[in-house]
Order: structure tokens, then C-alpha cells, then sequence
């Protein structure tokens, strides 16, 4: 009968065992991040490139952001399990994008609920036909709708978690990476988590607003943090100088895009001569840049 | 997700990684496009009456660039009538068919336009005498984060209908003088619900467009959802003298991103600008 038990039980848990820990650090009390490489989504990597971590209260863990693919999604999952033994509650998503989200479904458990900005379940209805049908494409990963989940729990301005002994506090941000943009800030070691509203060494990614965006980096501007974890790039802890080149890029997107509108320049003319000067700046550039002019431009052209 | 779709494309590629790959390129047009708009006709295929100009790769798949130029001057006995755009592989493969006159002076259209995945572009010239001439170009898919549907379309929805003329350099009296015109509007493609997140949303796009100068009509056409949203236009037209150049523009919606059986009929929107050559 024991032995029955222990076989059970062992069954039950296999799949949880078998997946490696995502390695992860912790870089102040209780804030373990994970920081994902420089590399465009492939084959590859399989769309794990995004940093993603957790925050460790008495009562709950909140997960934030949940991985790539399901596999690294089961990875971090192990990699709470071993740091500690404080069940998670949350799983926050910071924002739409694949590299940030399609890890949900492995922490789809009783008592775990998916928090994420009110207009996020939108975005995943209108791009998650595109993104899974690009997630087999691309990144060779086989998912289904079941695997994109959408938030129990909307943030329509800000909202506190308590996860015992610590207060986490969302904010929803006004359209700038995207729409949908979700922050997360820890009071207890004033450390915030920006997602993709920084960049750091790889290129920003426009895929919202960028007069928006460069809106709410002059509000994080005037504020002071002690850790800041960005979307991609490392945790830094100079703020607000390490958002300094991303201010410097976005606002020199702005500045020769009104430039080239006003010469009556096209978009397609546009993407080929706006913002060059920051290539060597930036990892990936090559990659998303032309993206970043082209969202920009369609923007800026119905300012006057 | 569709896996009886997807897996068989999988399939596909894993098995006929390059030498079949031109021949698939062919295979929903041959197989689907063209018998449903082209059905017995014959199409030239040549760079002689346009040509088509889109990027390698489509960075931002919400926002492609496409040109149409036409090498042919619009005269009253010989002239392009229509151009018709498909993008083979999109969930909705008509793009937009585009009417000409002679009073076009020249029959180019640029355009703004979504591509979903990699697939072939083309556009189909039809002239005066009902001959058809076909040119195409490839455009490769973007990965990473992008998607032809924008985070952002609450801009577009907030001033619905505004258009602005843009002239492109000074007016020239009895020459074809280039214009842009932007048309605020989401162009959303819609969303079927999904179980997931139980949102339904219907697709809401300009269906007509109708360009007049002195009520005399320059260009009108007849478009779809793989036009981005905020539609963007260039085209030619002819002024004789100081007139008004009138767009027109008629939206709809429909149940579905893809079927067309159920729409209700939209708004009109008018914009006039006066040209003084």
C-alpha cells in the first residue's frame, strides 16, 4: 500500500521533475530574474529570449512573466520550486508578446490566477490566431489556444497584491510598447519590474504608441528606483540613467520622422534613412528597426 | 489552432524543403484564385504594363508598402481600367481592385497593406480592350513580436473618417499630378471567438473608395481587409484647370474575419480640397 503511494505520487510528479531549473538569480531579497540573450525568436531558441522571473512573499509567489514556449514555462516553474517552498498564486503578465506569455499554461493549477492589463485579453483574441499559427512556423513550437491564457484578474489603473509580508503594486500603463503594458513595482526593496517598457543593449520595439511611450518614460524619468528589471537586457540599478538610450533612440525616431513627414517623404523612404545613426548602439537592430519607423511613422503622419 | 491546417503544411515543408517550393508558391492560385476571379480568362504574365514593388521581407506586417507603377499614359482609347491586388496566403486573399479613367493620367496605386505570412503578391491590370496582364513579387513573413493586426487602432478609431489630401509638389495644369490620400480608420479585421478568451469582435474596413476631381471621376475602388489600417493612397490625376478633388469613402461590417455573406451597410465619409494649379 505504502509503496503504492510513493508510485503514485512519483507519477503524478514525474513531469515536474523532469524539467530543468531555469537558471535565475536572485538579485535582491526575494526578486529572482531570469535574463533572457539578445536573439531574434527562431527555431532555435524557440522564442526564449525574454527575461522572466518571480518575487517570493510568506503566503504566494507571483510569477512574472511566464516564458517563450510551455517547456520554459515548466522550467521556471521548477525554478520557483526550488527556490522556495511558498506556493504560487500570481502569474502576471507583463504584456501580448509570445516571449513573454506562452509560458502560461504551465502553472494552470487551482489556486493560481493570471493577472494581466484590461485591454490584454483584446490582444491576445485579436493576435493569437497569427501567433500560434507563427509559433509552429517560426519558432517550431506546437501550441494551441489552450496554451494562451487569458488574465482572471484585469488591472484597469493599478492595482496591490499581497503576497505576504511584501505588497506588490501593477500599474496599468496608457499605450506605449503596446497597449497593454503591465508594470510591476515591489516597495519592500523599491525595485521595479518594467517589462518591455525598457530596453536595455537590445534595440526598443515599438509596437504601441511611440509619443505614448516616450510620455511614460518622462513620468519613470522623475522616479527613483533602486533595481529596475527591464524586458530584455540586464537588471540595472543606475536609474534613471540606464533608460537614458532608450530616451535617446525613441526621441531621435520622433525627431527625423516629423523631419522626413514634413519633406513629404513616404514610409518606404522612411524606413530606409530615418534613425541609422543608432545602429552600432544596438543589439538586434537589424531586426526591428525598420518595424519601430514604420509604427512610428503611421503615427506621426495624422499629427497636424 | 487549427492543427488539420497547420500539420499538413508542416508536413509539406519537412518533406520538400526547396525543389517544390516554387510550384506551392502557384498552388492557391492556380487551384483557388484564379478560377474564382480570373475563371477562363487568360492572363499575360509580364512587367509590360506594371509593375509591382514591395519589400523582401515584410518587417512590419501590419504596414507594406506596396507600389504599383503602370508604363502606360491613360489616353481615351487606350487605357488601364482596373488593377486587381490579392496576396495569395492571407486569411483573406483580395486586396483591393482599383478603377481607372482616362482622366487618371496615370493608372499607379500606392498602398499600405497586411501580409500575414510569406506568400506571393500580385496585381492583375486589366485595359480598355479587356486584356489582362499579371505581375507578381514574393514577400517573405517578419517573425519576433509584430502581427498584421496593431496594438494601437483606439487613435484611428478616435478621429474615424478624418482624411487628409496630401499634394505631392506644385499643381501642374494638364499633367498627372501625384496626391496621397490618408484615411483615418481602424480597418480592424475583426475576431472570431476563440474559447479562451471568449471575444468577438466583428471586422469593420473601408469597402469603397471613390476619388472624383470636378465630379469627374478619377479613380474609385473596392477594397478588403488586408489594407492596413489608416488606409494610405497615391494615385495620379489630370487637372484642366482649379477645381476640388473629392474623396469619398463607404465602410462595413461584418460577422466574420473572413466570410462576406453577412455585412451590414457602414458610414460614408467626404473629404473636398481645392486645387489651385
Amino acid at each position: 500500500m505504502r509503496i503504492l503511494l510513493l508510485l503514485t505520487l512519483f507519477m503524478v510528479s514525474a513531469p515536474t521533475l523532469a524539467a530543468t531549473a531555469l537558471p535565475v538569480k536572485e538579485i535582491t531579497d526575494g526578486i529572482y530574474v531570469h535574463v533572457g540573450k539578445h536573439q531574434f525568436p527562431d527555431s532555435k531558441n524557440h522564442g526564449e529570449i525574454a527575461n522572466l522571473g518571480f518575487i517570493v512573499g510568506q503566503k504566494c509567489v507571483a510569477v512574472i512573466d511566464s516564458g517563450g514556449n510551455p517547456e520554459q514555462g515548466l522550467a521556471l516553474k521548477q525554478a520557483v520550486s526550488e527556490a522556495t517552498n511558498t506556493p504560487i498564486c500570481y502569474v502576471i503578465n507583463t504584456h501580448v508578446h509570445p516571449d513573454h506569455i506562452y509560458g502560461n499554461s504551465a502553472f494552470k493549477a487551482p489556486g493560481v490566477k493570471f493577472v494581466g492589463h484590461h485591454k490584454l485579453t483584446a490582444a491576445m483574441a485579436a493576435r493569437g490566431t497569427y501567433y500560434l499559427a507563427k509559433a509552429a512556423e517560426q519558432l517550431e513550437v506546437n501550441m494551441s489556444a489552450a496554451d494562451l491564457i487569458a488574465p482572471d484578474i484585469e488591472v484597469k489603473d493599478s492595482m496591490k497584491l499581497d503576497l505576504g509580508g511584501r505588497t506588490l503594486t501593477l500599474k496599468a500603463h496608457a499605450t506605449a510598447h503596446t497597449d497593454n503594458d503591465l508594470s510591476v513595482y515591489d516597495e519592500k526593496t523599491h525595485t521595479i519590474w518594467l517589462a518591455d517598457l525598457l530596453f536595455t543593449e537590445h534595440v526598443p520595439t515599438l509596437d504601441g504608441s511611440l509619443k505614448g511611450w516616450l510620455a511614460e518614460i518622462a513620468q519613470l524619468e522623475q522616479q527613483s528606483f533602486r533595481y529596475v528589471v527591464p524586458g530584455h537586457g540586464d537588471v540595472v540599478t543606475d536609474w534613471p540613467q540606464s533608460l537614458q538610450p532608450q530616451k535617446h533612440y525613441l526621441t531621435l525616431l520622433q525627431t527625423e520622422i516629423r523631419a522626413a513627414i514634413k519633406k513629404g517623404r513616404h514610409l518606404e523612404d522612411a524606413v530606409k534613412t530615418v534613425g541609422y545613426s543608432e545602429k552600432n548602439n544596438w543589439a538586434l537592430f537589424d531586426d526591428y528597426h525598420r518595424k519601430n519607423v514604420s509604427t512610428a511613422f503611421a503615427e506621426l503622419e495624422w499629427e497636424d | 489552432m487549427h492543427y488539420s491546417k497547420l500539420l499538413p503544411a508542416i508536413f509539406i515543408t519537412a518533406l520538400l524543403p526547396i525543389a517544390a517550393s516554387a510550384a506551392d508558391e502557384e498552388t492557391r492560385w492556380n487551384t483557388v484564385l484564379k478560377p474564382e476571379f480570373f475563371a477562363q480568362q487568360t492572363l499575360e504574365e509580364s512587367d509590360k504594363v506594371i509593375t509591382l514593388e514591395a519589400p523582401v521581407r515584410a518587417e512590419d506586417p501590419s504596414l507594406v508598402p506596396l507600389k504599383i507603377t503602370s508604363k502606360i499614359k491613360q489616353s481615351q482609347d487606350h487605357y488601364i481600367k482596373n488593377i486587381r491586388v490579392f496576396v495569395d496566403n492571407n486569411p483573406y486573399p483580395f486586396v483591393g481592385e482599383f478603377d481607372f479613367t482616362p482622366e487618371s493620367g496615370k493608372a499607379d496605386i500606392a498602398m499600405r497593406i497586411r501580409v500575414n505570412t510569406n506568400s506571393p503578391i500580385r496585381a492583375i491590370a486589366q485595359m480598355n480592350d479587356g486584356s489582362l496582364t499579371m505581375t507578381k513579387t514574393f514577400v517573405k513573413a517578419s517573425g519576433g513580436c509584430s502581427a498584421p493586426i496593431g496594438t494601437n487602432s483606439d487613435d484611428a478609431m478616435s478621429r474615424l473618417g478624418k482624411m487628409k489630401f496630401k499634394m505631392e509638389g506644385d499643381v501642374k495644369v494638364g499633367e498627372p499630378n501625384l496626391v496621397q490620400l490618408m484615411i483615418s480608420h481602424p480597418n480592424v479585421t475583426g475576431m472570431q471567438m476563440d474559447q479562451v478568451t471568449r471575444f468577438v469582435k466583428k471586422s469593420h474596413f473601408v469597402k469603397q473608395l471613390k476619388v472624383s476631381f470636378n465630379d469627374k471621376t478619377i479613380l474609385t475602388a473596392k477594397t478588403d481587409i488586408a489594407i492596413s489600417s489608416d488606409p494610405n493612397f497615391r494615385f495620379y490625376f489630370v487637372p484642366e484647370k482649379a477645381g476640388v478633388l473629392t474623396a469619398e469613402v463607404t465602410d462595413t461590417s461584418c460577422e466574420t474575419p473572413t466570410d462576406r455573406t453577412v455585412c451590414t451597410k457602414g458610414n460614408t465619409y467626404t473629404e473636398s480640397v481645392n486645387i489651385q494649379p
